[in-house]
């Protein structure tokens, strides 16, 4: 699509796994998606893709507050993967059924028969593709646990993808010693895209009172300060793996936008961004990434995208 | 930064049967309608709407109802507590008469409204309805400012006997009011709505939430609004676009609940 912003001839759209995006601005999960209102909303602010909240077989309230605090250089949280449930959650998504941006249906579980469960509902509801989150910092007995093994990892992955007809994505996390056998082991599953990476794991102290702010005290680090990590592990996954990988993590400007894809991402997701620059980042990103290519004379994204390695 | 700071609790006042004002030294300036996110530590944190402005001094009116209420409600002065806000917008106070309608415990949020509007000289009346007599405060505050108090009680122990929309409801026919501001049960909110055709009308919304900051999504009503920075102040226009409004809220789990 040309001219789908600015006034520069140039091409922003991208593909993930067969799927086409008109830009390569994605919504991360767990932004301002837990109803289709919402996510209708994010559409509308001509985001390129949705991914839904991460959802479970069984409704889950999370923790308690504070759960989500705003440090000088990100945000911290450890909402506790609240959700209302696969059942529940599936009349949201089937009321975006017609929508021409695709939907991607994150899901956790705590075992291979869950993420296969979380799946086929999903795949029947509509999704484009899966999300999984085998990342999350921050929830006992999903999340990391399962996705810092990179033999369940390739479990999880080979078993779902044997099992639904749409791509799956896999959602790594940082706080792995070596992201790399991680992100082999889901290209081994038939993984058919990376999204990388999650929030890093941090922690708050008030001093006043001397103890952790958030309810759950371990929170997951997003926002400006862990781009550069996510830029250094979308280029390391890059150089070891044939697949699409997705950009996450800090990105709030074009200019960071445009770094991801020059480590070898195909698009970008943008959460704690939403904070920072309000509801219409979408757009924003998308016109300066057209800026950006315009003046560094690039005419499609695609022939970006992992530049820097070579 | 959107981050709790560490206040004491100045004074815990008794207000009505498991009412309590608590006020705290919170510098940062606030307009009615607008809240704070209120952490008890090891506890919870809640969204409370302000009900008392006094320069650096602010305070929250609450009923004990939850964990989070019922702690707050035990708290002591000198006891410590964490802010961080104000958050959302605040109130538009415009018009010549101005009728306020609280319900319950949302006769709080709407008194600072109310004294603002007696200062810069607005004709203002306020209906405050709640079950019975012995759940009735801020009568004497109101009075005292200068707005124009009608109490309502569904048991009838004081005042007009029905529900404060039903007051509301007379006060619209006799008297030529310009705008409606509420605050209370939801479905008391949406019969007001109904009733206001050609007034302006601003209704203060609840929601379970968790940011505050408008990215997690709980707290989402209709296309994606966002009661903590959004709202928690719609108008009229906007809520009749709103279908769950007067309908469901969701759970910390993001369930449906209807009211």
């Amino acid at each position: 699509m040309y001219l789908t912003f600015g006034v520069t001839l140039v091409d922003i759209t991208t593909k993930i796994a067969g799927i086409r995006l008109k830009n390569p601005t994605m919504l991360a999960s767990g932004i301002m998606d837990e109803d289709a209102g919402s996510m209708q909303r994010i559409i509308e602010c001509d985001a390129g893709a949705i991914v839904t909240k991460s959802i479970g077989l069984n409704a889950r309230e999370g923790y308690p507050n504070p759960t989500v605090i705003e440090l000088n250089h990100g945000i911290l949280n450890a909402m506790g993967l609240p959700n209302p449930g696969i059942e529940q959650y599936c009349q949201e998504i089937r009321q975006l059924k017609n929508s021409k941006t695709p939907v991607i249906g994150s899901i956790y579980g705590a075992n291979t028969r869950e993420f296969i469960e979380l799946g086929k509902r999903m795949e029947d509801h509509g999704v484009s593709a899966l999300e999984l989150n085998l990342s999350c910092p921050h929830a006992k007995s999903y999340g990391l646990e399962v996705g810092c093994d990179p033999k369940l990892v390739q479990e999880i992955t080979s078993s779902v993808k044997e099992k639904v007809g749409i791509p799956i994505f896999v959602k790594l996390s940082p706080n792995v010693t070596n992201i790399i056998e991680i992100a082999i082991a889901a290209e081994e599953g038939n993984a058919d895209a990376i999204v990388a990476i999650n929030t890093v794991k941090g922690m708050k102290i008030d001093l006043e009172l001397g103890k952790p702010i958030l309810s759950n005290k371990i929170g997951g680090y997003s926002g400006k300060a862990i781009k550069p990590i996510g830029i250094r592990c979308v280029y390391e996954i890059a150089k070891n793996v044939d697949i699409p990988i997705v950009g996450v993590g800090g990105v709030t400007t074009g200019e960071d936008a445009l770094e991801y894809i020059m480590a070898g991402a195909s698009a970008v997701q943008i959460g704690s961004g939403v904070y920072y620059r309000g509801i219409d980042i979408f757009k924003k990103v998308c016109v300066e990434i057209e800026q950006l290519m315009k003046a560094y004379g690039y005419k499609k994204l695609t022939e970006i995208i992992g530049v820097a390695h070579t | 930064m959107n981050i709790p700071k560490i206040t004491k609790i100045i004074e815990s006042k008794r207000e009505a049967t498991d009412i309590k004002t608590i006020t705290f030294h919170y510098p940062e300036e606030i307009e009615s309608g607008q809240f704070f996110m209120v952490w008890m530590p090891d506890v919870d944190e809640i969204p409370m709407s302000v009900s008392y402005i006094n320069g650096d001094i602010k305070g929250i009116t609450f009923r004990k109802i939850g964990d989070a209420t019922s702690a707050l409600y035990k708290l002591k002065p000198g006891n410590k507590i964490g802010i961080r806000g104000p958050y959302g917008n605040g109130f538009k106070i415009q018009g010549k008469h101005i009728l306020f309608v609280g319900g319950g415990t949302g006769v709080a949020m709407l008194a600072p409204a109310a004294e603002e509007a007696v200062k810069n000289s607005i004709s203002s009346t306020v209906v405050i309805g709640v079950k019975n007599k012995s759940e009735l405060f801020f009568e004497k505050r109101l009075k005292k400012c200068g707005a124009k108090v009608i109490i309502s009680t569904d048991d009838g122990s004081v005042g007009y006997k029905g529900f404060a929309s039903d007051a509301a409801k007379e006060i619209l026919k006799k008297e030529k009011i310009d705008a409606v501001l509420t605050c209370g049960p939801e479905m008391m909110m949406k019969t007001l709505l109904d009733c206001c055709k050609n007034i302006s009308f601003q209704a203060s919304l609840e929601r379970y939430m968790k940011c505050s900051i408008g990215i997690c999504g709980q707290c989402c009503i209709g296309k994606g609004l966002r009661v903590c920075i959004d709202g928690p102040v719609f108008d009229g226009k906007t809520l009749k676009n709103v279908k769950d409004f007067g309908v469901y809220r969701r759970d910390s789990a993001g369930r449906k609940i209807q009211f």
